[in-house]
């Protein structure tokens, strides 16, 4: 059996399967829907981030970018959400495209810009002057297409075909150039890879996983301020979920998800602050003792993780 | 307006320099990114709030504390930290990472001692003790109030962390070029490797200008509520934003080139704030990208990077 055939009857199927029946199990909708955003969230940054190595500290543009694209084409042209969840992809892959001139800076100069990028595209859409366009600060509401059932399913679609194309990228010829890329971009380029193409086309994929991840939840809460969509609490989030993991993995930044979102829940809501203690504590360890995630614990004895 | 904007932007420009400062230096030595810069300003005003609330000690006074008390804190910090970094894959990325928790390490012990609520120092603190100071030169007693320069005019806590911020750069500068721990800094800064080839102990020399950037991050926090208005335990994302903004216009690893950036910076945010006041806060962000893109390495920038 191929390898690509088997992660996907082994990992994506059973993930996509638990969260198509949760609901029926479990009450907390938004909670079930949080947890899809966030995985989809946390491979997008895996696709960029683990494949590339370029941690891109303002991956919620994206989302925002695709959260406004959805709710403007709604709120504008009356559109039905599948039209504007096309929109969204649009919208966060003209943003890709834009800041492709940022792969020009390296390592830490490439995540500050590309923050600023993100907190400067939170500054215009929440600019009072564009009021009519945007609705300023005052936040969106789309009552008219309020549909949670339709956009849980929409958000699953999304996650599904992102864990696809994670699974493709760790099987496939593209996703070993990639790697090779982050590891010496110049003995790549000698070994025929083409470095800037291919590194583009990992981050327009990650700038549409995260746009249709916006759009998806843009329709699913329906009233949203800017600064909901725009917080850098989801790139943290997301990168953080990744990390803890293990990158460049497809099973990774599902466990990170899973364990420090789950924890999150359980403890985080009713006690914010010590919530934030434990979390930054955790993160400073893990950076510390275990730089490469949970699954390098596997891989340290010679276990392959896919 | 425009001699009032340009005026005031100096003075502020000034304030960001030491803003910037210390996240520089730090970046400079070790390059590691210190996420959690502006916690540590924010620790540094709470420091200022406590000193002036319980004791009733001027801010002005509170400086050489904050400053010790963090580079206390800055040490220990060093060798449980960063030697254990640095070993890492990709030390700069990480950091990234590293500093985060613990900013959010920082920002919930904060909102667990002190509570959510904004404080504030009263107004006309640093300006009493712009008088005082003014009256023992002067020989005669000197009135607080605001202070006229060029026929405009400032609030006095404006122009006393703008010479204060200044002083402090003038600090820094001394230490780096005109000490043999200064020198040996540079070295460091220059080049890591060839440092330890010839025999400096570099976790010594890294390890003091750590705990000299979280001090000036703390100096910093002295005069934030003055300059940056009410602090809250969750106020320090913002300057950290600010902070980069500043050191990637002068240029990343060059504490110098803070001081232009920070200057070019506050003239740039007054100007905005005087003609198009609400596209002002978009500037910082245009201003840093624009600049990565123009000039990868700063307006002082010199080095090359790889890219």
């Amino acid at each position: 059996m191929p390898r690509i055939t088997r992660d996907i009857l082994l990992i994506l199927l059973p993930v996509v399967g638990a969260f198509a029946i949760a609901p029926a199990i479990y009450s907390n909708h938004l909670l079930l829907f949080n947890f899809i955003i966030f995985m989809t969230l946390a491979q997008g940054i895996n696709v960029i981030y683990g494949f590339t190595g370029y941690l891109p500290f303002g991956y919620v543009g994206f989302f925002g970018a695709g959260a406004y694209g959805f709710s403007l084409t709604v709120m504008h042209l009356q559109a039905p959400p599948l039209v504007a969840l096309a929109v969204a992809a649009a919208a966060a892959l003209a943003l890709g495209l834009i800041l492709t001139p940022l792969f020009r800076l390296s390592g830490a100069y490439f995540s500050i810009a590309n923050l600023a990028a993100a907190l400067a595209l939170l500054q215009v859409v929440s600019n009072p002057d564009l009021e009519s366009i945007t609705k300023g600060p005052y936040g969106i509401s789309l009552s008219g297409v309020f549909n949670p059932t339709l956009a849980y399913a929409a958000a699953l679609a999304v996650l599904a075909a992102t864990l696809a194309l994670v699974i493709y990228l760790r099987h496939s010829h593209l996703g070993m150039a990639l790697q090779a890329i982050r590891e010496d971009p110049i003995s790549a380029s000698m070994a025929g890879i083409n470095v800037v193409r291919e590194r583009i086309i990992a981050w327009l994929i990650s700038a549409g996983i995260a746009g249709l991840a916006g759009g998806v939840f843009a329709w699913y809460v329906s009233v949203f301020y800017p600064e909901t969509v725009f917080s850098v609490e989801f790139t943290i989030f997301a990168t953080v979920f990744t990390l803890f993991g293990g990158t460049a993995t497809v099973i990774g930044p599902i466990l990170g998800v899973v364990i420090l979102y789950g924890i999150y829940n359980a403890v985080g809501i009713s006690t914010p602050q010590y919530f934030q203690l434990i979390y930054g504590a955790l993160i400073v360890g893990l950076v510390l003792f275990l730089p490469n995630g949970v699954v390098s614990l596997l891989q340290r004895r010679g276990i392959y993780v896919p | 307006m425009f001699t009032y904007s340009l005026l005031a932007g100096l003075l502020f420009g000034l304030y960001f320099s030491l803003i910037g400062l210390g996240l520089n230096l730090i970046f400079g030595v070790m390059r590691i990114v210190n996420l959690a810069h502006g916690d540590f300003v924010m620790l540094g005003a709470f420091l200022a709030f406590w000193l002036f609330t319980l004791f009733t000690i001027n801010p002005v006074a509170a400086v050489p504390v904050a400053f010790v008390v963090l580079v206390m804190v800055g040490l220990p910090l060093y060798y449980l930290l960063v030697p254990r970094l640095l070993r890492a894959r990709d030390p700069e990325m990480l950091s990234f990472i590293l500093f985060f928790g613990l900013s959010q390490v920082i920002q919930a012990v904060t909102t667990i001692a002190f509570g959510t609520s904004e404080r504030s120092i009263p107004g006309d603190q640093l300006g009493r003790a712009l008088a005082t100071v003014l009256s023992v030169f002067a020989g005669h007693k000197v009135a607080t109030g605001p202070v006229h320069i060029l026929g405009q005019t400032f609030p006095a806590s404006w122009v006393v962390s703008g010479i204060a911020s200044g002083g402090a750069v003038l600090l820094i500068y001394i230490y780096l070029y005109q000490t043999r721990l200064g020198y040996l800094t540079r070295a460091v800064m220059d080049n890591r490797d060839e440092a330890i080839a010839t025999g400096i102990d570099v976790h010594r020399v890294s390890a003091l200008a750590f705990g000299i950037g979280l001090g000036l991050a703390a100096v910093a926090g002295v005069f934030a509520p003055f300059m940056l208005g009410s602090i809250t335990p969750a106020m320090g994302a913002e300057i950290t934003v600010t902070a980069f903004a500043v050191i990637v216009i002068g240029s990343l690893g060059n504490p110098l080139g803070t001081v232009l950036g920070g200057i070019v910076y506050g003239i740039s945010y007054m100007l905005m704030q005087s003609y198009f006041s609400t596209w002002a806060n978009l500037l910082p962000y245009v201003l840093l990208i624009a600049i990565l893109l123009v000039r990868p390495r700063g307006l002082l920038g010199r080095q090359v990077r790889r890219a």
